[in-house]
Formats: structure tokens, C-alpha cells, sequence
């Protein structure tokens, strides 16, 4: 139905096709969802059109990790559709996920019809007032009319400031086929309680500028916001042009490239021992898109005892939450760094004798000291005999992908190796949950970017407690002819509480531990018809990397079940309650 | 140290409830809260009153700025303002008692609005100390219900919270 009105076209259309139309407009090409009665009228839209596809998951919290990763390795928004109670219920974990990491993602969930709310209907839940803690934003659909504008604000929202879910809750009735309204999709969008910074202060700026010049000990100390800001770039050509040694936090590996001489790793709880000494030692550190999480800081009162602490982030509500910052500046990081770095490239080139390069000759030196005496680098020790170690097959697998490979992680052991031990070139290719610490995300999320992204290399790296959090979506992945590669680290146990009980209960393995109930990974993957693989000893390592990776099982989703030794533990570990120096650096040493 | 925070966000469904669970999940502290639509019937202003040291109430005024429904946010103790709160009490007034309950009243510049035979009720209002010593003035053995309205807040002279 249509009329004509002043020339243009204006067209009268169901609440559901509104909302697909709506999200056309958006620029959306994937729905990872799952259907159920109020979201029907929904999805016979999603039939009736052609734009958009669907991912059919086989759980809501699956279809939430892959839009989650979609976003994550794009930079686009991913967008979920649920129904109500446990649709809605079962997209919640996702929508903390990816509300502690700050990812854009919008989650649309069906809803009773609105006389039915409040009456505790069949599949009734407070979708609002379930997921209110843990999204940037929601909305209640009132009337199919609102929708575009819903969905315009709901974009939005989602991928300016600071990003994170929203979610729009679509009651039954607003997407009644028989009930149509006049189709508008607003051109832009402006909300008079919403808008986000974007420049900072320049003055803020020309303060940090001086203080970096004059700084003797500075570390770059980088996060997720570098990645979600595109500002990797700035960082790379403000640390190259001073010299400055440059860590990332668990969400922000690859903003810098990991084998880059000026790269000292991640820092934090299981961090570098370089890089966990450079920041303790440091006079300066330049907080960038980073949040000075508990996992990294150990004790905040005794964090980075003689640094300065420049700190910039797009929320103000980062700044000074942890650590009290010397200048807080406020602002998207890339226009920030852009700024610093050419402010400074002027001030050197107005005044040589200002910065010199080699004035951090001594720190560099100290910083190297530091990576001989205990780096990554000669922490393995392989005996004849042995089993295989989980440093080494990431490294292995380093070797096979050449450093190439979009990697997704699940939470545990496996997923710290992978972050100490995969040298991330580039940003968006290391996909984990790094705040809310989701175990199930790996298989999903590497899902997700191998929809995004059909023709790359995408690895999950995994454990099998985490893989087992989520592995029915092994089915979605031959529905879709998703040819992931999934790295399962087995050794046999829940291996992360089992190292906390190893050094904090005596060793007490109080339900951490299944290895007689165990599935055999490799028919288990064959079932779901995809290619299982078994290796047991060092030996087998590569050759089987190589086969799985091969362009024979190019299009082929391969589950790798790599037996590593039960024992292994990660490698440097914070000292509860001490300094960033405190750390634990084998079983037997702590520095 | 107590701070009265005035904010002014939409007045939409579901607004109210964002401002409360901030604070309920964020462990900070509401004293009072007020709220009623302004002038403009899409805004709603809101006070609240709430304890914490500096660090607190800039991480509360911080976060109460990312919830996309507020529209601005002052500290109203950082300057000069006027705050105000209304209470309705009910008393036991029998006897001897209530000639003392009225000069009491008067003192505090209470209206009696209710009477019956063996009770009264006081409406008083003016700031959130005068009410408290107010109350404990009446003594508890007459007290037999108390409602207050939670404290307003203004600033004093030219500053504005509009948008």
C-alpha cells in the first residue's frame, strides 16, 4: 500500500515489516536469531524479504556471541532477535558480554502483546527491566509508527560515545500484519539527553604533550577503546616517533603489533614480567581506551608508585573511577592521539633539542633486562617424553596461521596462552570476553566473524569446559557451511580454578575435575558432520595443524582435540593484594 | 558529607527506574528522591540526596550523565540553594498534651490541618534539619505516623537547570 504526498512515495506498512525495513535502512545484512510466538509476526517479515539474512542458531545465547564478534572483528553493529521469557532470558549473558567490553550490538526480543504485560503471560518476562543493568540503553515498543525512529535512536546509541547493547523490546501486537502506519526513517539522528564527546580538551592535550616529552620512564599502556576507536594507527605513529615502549590489555592486543621490538606484551594479571616491571617503574603512563580494570592494576594503592597518569577515554565515568589521573582527557582516543602526536611532531621539529629518542636509552635497557631475566620467550622447556605443553601449541599454531588467523577465545587458561602467545599484528583479530569473562563465547564468537568475514582464517581457540558452555551451535555451523577451525586445549579439567586451587587451597580440586565423563571430542565432532582430529603427542602437533589448515579442509568446519599436560600452569600471576611487580613466575619462583 | 543532586531526564517510562538502579547497583547511597514533571511536560526534574565523600558524588554525577535519558545534572551543594520538604505528621494529642503539641507547632511554624478529638495532624515544612528537630521535639511516644516528601532543591540567583 502507498500513496503519493508531495512527490514522494510514502508507504504504509506493518509493524514487522517497519522493523526489517528499518534495519535495511541501518545497513544491517545478518539476524542471528531464533524464533518463538512473539517474535513471528517478525520473522514472517524476515521471510518476506531478501536484504537481510538470518543465522538460525540453536541457542539465544549463541546468536548474542555472534553478533557480539560480528561486531567486534567489523566494527559494524550485530543485531540479535529473540522472543520473549526464555528467548529474552537466554540472550542476557550475551548482552553482559558484550556491555562489559563496550561492543555495539543491538537485541531485539519480542514481547506478550501490551494488554497481555503485567499479567504473567505465557513467555512473559521484563525484558526492560531484566537486561536494565546491563545495556547502554532500551526501548519499549508502544506503536508500530515508532518503529524506524526506535531503531534510527537504537543504531545510534549503540555505536557512538562509548558503545555497548541495546536492546528494543517489540510487544506482539506493534507488529500486527494487519495494523500499518506511514513508513518515515529518520536521515539523523539528534537527542537532546545524548551526545557524546568527540574532540578533547586542547589544553588537556598540550599538558600531556609536555609531560610525555619530558617523561624518562613512559609506557604507553593501550585497551579495547584503541580497537573500538580505530586509533591504532595514532598509537603506532605516536610510540614510533618517541620511542615508547607500548603494552595492551587483554581486550586491546593488536592495536599495536605484537612482534614489534617496541611491544612488551600484554600486562596485567597474567601480563609480561616486562611489562608488568616497565609499568611499576614508570614516571609516566599514558592510559589509552583503557579502564584500569582490577585484573590489571592487582592493588590499586599500590599501582605505578612514581607515574604521572595521563588517561584517555570516551566515558568521563573511566577517568579517576580506579586510579586518580594527573590529566584526565576526555574525547573519541583517535582524534586525541591524533592531536598529541602532531602537537608534538611540531614541538620537536619547532625545538630538536627538545626529545631525542635515545634519552630512553637506560629505561630500554632496564625494560630489556627485565624480558632476558623473564620473558615469554625461554619460559618453555620441553622433556623427551613429555606431553604437549599449551604454550607450545599456540605457538605452533602461530607458526601453521603465520600470524594470520582471527582468533576467538573462551575464558581459562587456554585463553591467557593464547593471548601471551599469538602475536596479534592487527586489530579486531583477537575476539575475547575480557570483562565479563564468558566461558562458551569462543565457538559463537568465531562464528560470527567467519559470517563477516567467509574468506578469512577464524580460530577458536578453546578449553573443553568452555567448548562444552556452547557446543550445539556445531550444528548451526553446517547449517551455514562456517568453516571454522576450533583449537580445543584438553586437559581435562577446568583448568584455571584447578591452578587457583593448586596455589591458593593446597591443591584441593574441589569440583574441577570430570576426566572420567569426558565425550570423545573427535566423533563428537564427526556426528555433527564436520572433520574431528586427535593429538597426543608433541610430535603429531604440527603435522596436524598443517592438515587442518590445509586447503583440503579449507571449506570444512575442523575441531582440533589437542591433549596438553593436566598440570600446566599460566605463567607470570599477579600476586594477590601486592604491586604490579608481585608476581608468581613459575611454580617454583616469584619475582 | 550529604549532597543534594538535582537532575532534569526525559519524562518517559522507564526513566525513573534507570536513575534507581544506578544506585542500587553501583552501591550508592539515596537518602531521599523527589520527582515530578517541570513546566515542560516531556522533562522530569528530580531531586535526590545522597551521602558519599568527593570521589563518590563525582563517579554518581558521572554516571548518572551516561544514562541516556538525563539531560543534565547539577550538584546543588557546591553553591548556594534552597532546599525544602514537606512533612505530614500524625500525633497522639490527648489531654494536657495537646495545648503543648500546638505551642510546639507554632514555634516551628506548623499548621494544624486535621483534628479529631485525640489527634492532630501537622503539616510543616522548610528544610530537611528543621523537620528532624521538629520530630524530635514532638518526642516518639506521640508520634503515630510520619510522612516526608523527600527534599527539593534549588539554586539561589541566576543559575538555571534548564536545558
Amino acid at each position: 500500500m502507498s500513496s503519493k504526498n508531495g512527490g514522494t512515495e510514502i508507504e504504509r506498512l506493518s509493524g514487522g515489516d517497519m522493523l526489517l525495513r528499518a534495519l535495511q535502512d541501518s545497513g544491517v545484512e545478518y539476524i542471528f536469531g531464533y524464533p518463538g510466538g512473539s517474535a513471528l509476526h517478525i520473522y514472517d517479515a524476515i521471510f518476506r524479504q531478501k536484504k537481510i539474512q538470518h543465522i538460525l542458531v540453536r541457542h539465544e545465547q549463541g546468536a548474542t556471541h555472534m553478533a557480539d564478534a560480528y561486531a567486534r572483528s567489523t566494527g559494524k553493529i550485530g543485531v540479535v532477535l529473540v522472543t520473549s521469557g526464555p528467548g529474552a532470558t537466554n540472550a542476557i549473558t550475551g548482552i553482559a558480554t558484550a556491555h562489559m567490553d563496550s561492543i555495539p550490538m543491538i537485541v531485539i526480543s519480542g514481547q506478550v502483546p501490551s494488554p497481555l504485560i503485567g499479567t504473567d503471560a505465557f513467555q512473559e518476562t521484563d525484558m526492560i527491566g531484566i537486561s536494565r543493568p546491563i545495556v547502554k540503553h532500551s526501548f519499549l515498543v508502544r506503536q508500530c509508527s515508532e518503529i524506524p525512529g526506535i531503531v534510527a535512536k537504537a543504531f545510534h546509541i549503540a555505536s557512538s560515545g562509548r558503545p555497548g547493547p541495546v536492546v528494543i523490546d517489540v510487544p506482539k501486537d506493534t507488529t500486527d500484519p494487519v495494523i500499518t502506519a506511514e513508513y518515515h526513517f529518520p536521515k539523523s539522528v539528534t537527542m537532546r539527553s545524548y551526545s557524546p564527546p568527540v574532540r578533547g580538551s586542547s589544553g588537556q592535550i598540550r599538558k600531556a604533550a609536555e609531560i610525555l616529552l619530558e617523561s624518562k620512564r613512559p609506557v604507553i599502556y593501550s585497551g579495547g577503546g584503541v580497537i573500538q576507536g580505530e586509533a591504532s594507527g595514532a598509537l603506532i605513529s605516536l610510540a614510533k616517533r618517541m620511542n615508547f615502549p607500548v603494552t595492551n590489555t587483554l581486550m586491546g592486543l593488536g592495536a599495536y603489533p605484537g612482534d614489534d621490538p617496541q611491544f612488551l606484551g600484554m600486562l596485567g594479571m597474567h601480563g609480561t614480567y616486562e611489562a608488568n616491571m616497565s609499568m611499576h617503574r614508570a614516571d609516566v603512563v599514558l592510559a589509552l581506551g583503557a579502564r584500569f580494570d582490577d585484573r590489571v592494576t592487582n592493588d590499586p594503592s599500590l599501582f605505578c608508585p612514581d607515574a604521572k597518569i595521563i588517561h584517555v577515554d570516551v566515558d568521563p565515568a573511566s577517568i579517576s573511577k580506579i586510579i586518580k589521573a594527573d590529566v584526565p582527557i576526555v574525547g573519541q582516543v583517535g582524534n586525541i592521539v591524533e592531536e598529541l602526536d602532531s602537537l608534538i611532531g611540531q614541538e620537536i621539529e619547532k625545538n630538536p633539542q627538545r626529545y631525542n629518542v635515545e634519552n630512553l636509552s637506560d629505561w630500554w635497557t632496564e625494560i630489556k633486562s627485565w624480558k632476558e631475566a623473564h620473558g615469554l620467550d625461554h619460559a618453555l622447556e620441553v622433556k623427551p617424553g613429555a606431553s604437549i605443553l599449551p604454550q607450545m601449541a599456540i605457538q605452533t599454531l602461530y607458526k601453521v596461521t603465520k600470524g594470520e588467523a582471527f582468533v576467538t577465545s573462551d575464558v581459562g587458561q587456554h585463553q591467557m596462552f593464547a593471548a601471551q602467545y599469538y602475536k596479534f599484528s592487527k586489530p579486531r583479530r583477537w575476539i575475547n570476553s575480557g570483562g565479563l569473562g564468558t566461558m562458551g563465547f569462543g565457538l559463537p564468537a568465531a562464528m560470527g566473524v567467519q559470517v563477516a568475514r567467509p574468506k578469512d582464517v577464524v580460530v577458536c581457540i578453546t578449553g573443553e569446559g568452555s567448548f562444552m558452555m556452547n557446543m550445539q551451535e556445531l550444528s548451526t555451523c553446517l547449517q551455514y557451511g562456517l568453516a571454522i577451525k576450533i583449537i580445543n586445549l584438553n586437559n581435562q579439567a577446568l583448568g584455571m580454578v584447578k591452578q587457583w586451587q593448586d596455589m591458593q587451597y593446597a591443591g584441593r580440586h574441589s569440583h574441577s575435575t570430570y576426566s572420567d565423563s569426558l565425550p570423545d571430542f573427535k566423533h563428537l565432532a564427526e556426528a555433527f558432520g564436520h572433520v574431528g582430529l586427535k593429538v597426543e603427542t608433541p610430535d603429531d602437533l604440527e603435522p596436524t595443524l598443517e592438515y587442518a589448515f590445509s586447503d583440503e579442509l579449507r571449506d570444512r568446519t575442523v575441531f582440533v582435540d589437542i591433549w596438553i599436560d593436566p598440570d600446566e600452569h599460566v605463567y607470570p600471576m599477579a600476586v594477590k593484594g601486592g604491586a604490579m611487580s608481585d608476581m608468581y613466575l613459575s611454580k617454583e619462583t616469584r619475582s | 558529607m550529604r549532597h543534594i543532586i538535582a537532575v532534569l531526564l526525559e519524562n518517559e517510562a522507564g526513566a525513573l527506574s534507570r536513575v534507581v538502579g544506578l544506585f542500587a547497583q553501583r552501591s550508592y547511597n539515596i537518602e531521599s528522591l523527589t520527582v515530578a514533571p517541570t513546566e515542560d511536560s516531556s522533562l522530569s526534574r528530580l531531586t535526590l540526596t545522597t551521602i558519599g565523600d568527593e570521589t563518590i558524588i563525582e563517579q554518581i554525577i558521572k554516571h548518572l550523565y551516561r544514562l541516556v535519558e538525563v539531560v543534565r545534572v547539577i550538584n546543588l551543594s557546591e553553591s548556594e540553594h534552597i532546599e525544602r520538604e514537606l512533612l505530614l505528621i500524625k500525633l497522639r494529642a490527648e489531654g494536657q498534651a495537646r495545648s503543648e503539641i500546638k505551642r510546639t507547632c507554632d514555634i516551628f511554624r506548623g499548621q494544624i490541618v486535621d483534628v479529631t478529638a485525640n489527634s492532630y495532624i501537622i503539616q510543616l515544612y522548610g528544610p530537611g534539619e528543621k523537620l528532624d528537630a521538629f520530630i524530635s521535639a514532638i518526642g516518639k511516644a506521640t508520634i503515630l505516623e510520619v510522612v516526608r516528601s523527600g527534599v527539593s532543591g534549588i539554586s539561589r540567583g541566576d543559575k538555571v537547570l534548564t536545558i
